[in-house]
């Protein structure tokens, strides 16, 4: 009995760390894909960036840990706006197998780059050591560092929703996503509302690479291998939404920790049939209000 | 366009006035043109020319089935997928799995791998074609990535990562056999690339095939007009989906082993980059798209074994940028140039298509 009580919090544990860091990364896919309409199979490459910018930081520079995290999510999110004005906005409204192939190419680009600069192999993650070890809740025993992962993305999932709901931009991007030529008409600036919501986007999912590299490692493969996740992640949630995708993380998280947990040697197969009956109920999504991406 | 054979239309107005020149082109479009037969004349002089590169020439030739079949649904049902390898895959193993257990006769293979695919097809489009958008690619993805989890964990059938061995293949027509030197093998798949070549060609210029673009282009106004839209694009989808079977039976029989790259994403996302290098939706694109893939990546791999993904990745920005439409977009934009002052009805062969 306690075995099974002890086996059941672990999963849900582990599950709602991984949950946090997939909504980090996958929130900005969400918003991209609703609010533009693009199929931006490169956001993987983002979360990555991040990742191998925190750990360089953190492991070579001696920078502290939280502003590494942080310089990550900054620096990429500014990276990412060049990269917006560039090359993506080019193909806004554009035929969507265009969109496939420039991402496509973004990817490719990056995993040469990544191996070029960073070496094909993972990049070394170890958490400060404030964060290292185990702390005890309620008489059992947790991972430090993804106590703090689950809190700090429960802090930031907080911010962004209060943020979206109580701030003026929020609103205008909420509009924006809910009908975007009304919100043209009543003069927003979409466009450099566009560039603002991608860097948003971005930032978040490098501050989830960086935060989640212990969990989701970090190499040149990257955005490739975890594609399928965030674009379910996305998917399940539904397109157009904040929250929906929070709620299919948490879904997806869970879900691939215990079946992971009690069937390892199907891997992932019974998470892409779980996504497959959700989209066949619900073709939209779980909370999705846009139809068509 | 709707179902009504085109030469009805001609004979209705015929006998008052002669055809206007856009009806006229649209009743000989399906005409063979002369420099249809160029990529057949080049497979077989490369036969001569190149005898080292035969095997990969067949290699090329199975590919070029596989972009073809995947253009059906991708450019003329209009159908963004992302997981065409969840049939090339399922027509690899079927074909593997009986040839393994003694069933070794090579077009009756074919046609087995082509029906376990198709019926993969006929299952998953009926969840596929039922949702638009990213749930749509999402759905094509899942499935693919499903069986390649299926096909890793069923080892006693399929081998599991070590891949299925143990393949026997006959002669084809008990004569000629499969060699090493790929003699066979070239010609086999060329002549079956051909078929399928000819049975695309066919089926996009039939009215079935119009039908499919009228729905790619407005699905509001086929359904409008009266049109089943549901199961033209189920008829499509199974029909590429076979295709694709025999694609993956043929790599299945010329190489005599079937692994799980048969099944993964990387196959998946590599027929639709090679399509849209070509042309989307062209009957050609598959042609010119395919091989110009296949060898920039072969002469990138060997130049910088490394980093070739990063050369692959340039030429793909670049094409997106500066040739949408593919190679046979950039082409007719070069035609234009050159003759700029063609009537509007647009290049032949072309209108509505592309």
């Amino acid at each position: 009995m306690t075995d099974a009580v002890s086996a059941v919090v672990s999963i849900g544990f582990h599950g709602v760390a991984f949950a946090m860091v997939l909504y980090l990364i996958s929130v900005g896919l969400g918003v991209t894909m609703g609010l533009m309409g693009f199929v931006n199979l490169a956001h993987g490459v983002f979360a990555a960036a991040g990742g191998y910018v925190m750990t360089t930081l953190f492991n070579d520079e001696g920078v502290p840990f939280p502003l590494a995290v942080a310089i990550a999510a900054i620096l990429v999110g500014s990276v990412s706006i060049v990269l917006e004005r560039a090359l993506y906005r080019r193909f806004y409204g554009g035929d969507e197998l265009d969109q496939v192939l420039l991402t496509i190419a973004i990817v490719f680009i990056a995993i040469a780059g990544a191996k070029y600069i960073w070496g094909s192999e993972q990049a070394p993650m170890h958490p400060p050591h404030y964060l290292a070890g185990q702390i005890e809740l309620g008489g059992r025993d947790f991972p430090a560092y993804r106590t703090f992962i689950i809190g700090a993305g429960a802090v930031l999932v907080t911010l962004l929703w209060l943020g979206l709901d109580r701030t003026r931009l929020g609103a205008k991007i909420r509009a924006a996503v809910d009908n975007r030529r009304m919100a043209q008409s009543v003069g927003i600036n979409t466009s450099g509302l566009f560039s603002f919501t991608f860097a948003l986007g971005t930032g978040l999912a490098a501050l989830g690479g960086a935060l989640g590299a212990e969990i989701l490692p970090v190499f040149p493969g990257y955005p490739l291998d975890n594609l399928i996740f965030f674009l379910i992640v996305v998917a399940v949630g539904g397109l157009g939404t904040i929250r929906g995708p929070f709620f299919a993380a948490l879904l997806l998280g869970v879900a691939d920790t215990a079946f992971k947990y009690l069937l390892p040697e199907f891997g992932s197969f019974f998470i892409y049939a779980l996504t497959l009956v959700i989209l066949l109920v619900r073709p939209r999504g779980l909370f999705g209000q846009i139809g068509r991406a | 366009m709707s179902d009504t054979p085109l030469p009805s239309v001609a004979t209705t107005s015929v006998r008052d006035r002669p055809l206007p020149e856009a009806v006229r082109r649209l009743a000989r479009r399906h005409h063979p043109r002369v420099y249809e037969a160029l990529p057949w004349l080049l497979a077989t002089a490369g036969y001569f020319a190149f005898p080292d590169y035969r095997q990969l020439g067949a290699q090329v030739f199975i590919a070029i089935l596989f972009a073809l079949a995947t253009d059906l649904i991708l450019g003329y049902a209009g159908v963004i997928t992302l997981g065409q390898a969840a049939f090339f895959g399922s027509g690899a193993y079927f074909c593997g799995i009986l040839s393994a257990h003694g069933w070794s006769e090579p077009l009756s293979l074919l046609i087995a791998g082509a029906a376990a695919a198709a019926a993969v097809g006929f299952l998953s489009g009926f969840v596929v074609l039922r949702t638009t958008g990213l749930t749509q690619l999402m759905l094509t993805l899942i499935v693919a990535v499903m069986l390649g989890e299926a096909a890793n964990k069923a080892t006693g059938l399929t081998g599991g990562a070590n891949g299925l061995q143990g393949m026997e293949i006959a002669p084809i027509f008990g004569v000629f056999e499969l060699d090493l030197y790929g003699r066979t093998a070239y010609c086999y798949c060329l002549v079956l690339l051909f078929l399928g070549w000819l049975a695309v060609r066919t089926l996009i210029y039939s009215p079935f095939g119009r039908s499919l673009t009228g729905i790619r282009e407005s699905e509001a106004r086929m359904r409008a007009i009266g049109s089943p839209v549901f199961r033209r694009r189920l008829t499509a989808y199974v029909i590429s989906a076979a295709l694709c079977g025999v694609a993956g039976a043929l790599l299945a029989e010329t190489t005599q082993l079937v692994a799980l790259d048969t099944l993964s994403f990387e196959r998946s996302g590599a027929v639709v980059i090679m399509l849209i290098i070509g042309g989307v939706g062209r009957l050609y694109g598959a042609f010119l798209g395919v091989p110009i893939y296949m060898i920039l990546q072969d002469r990138f791999a060997q130049a910088d074994p490394t980093y070739w993904y990063f050369w692959i990745g340039v030429f793909l920005l670049l094409i997106v940028l500066f040739a949408r439409g593919g190679i046979i977009g950039l082409v007719e934009r070069g035609a234009r140039l050159i003759r700029p002052r063609r009537r509007s009805v647009s290049t032949p062969g072309s209108e509505n298509i592309g």
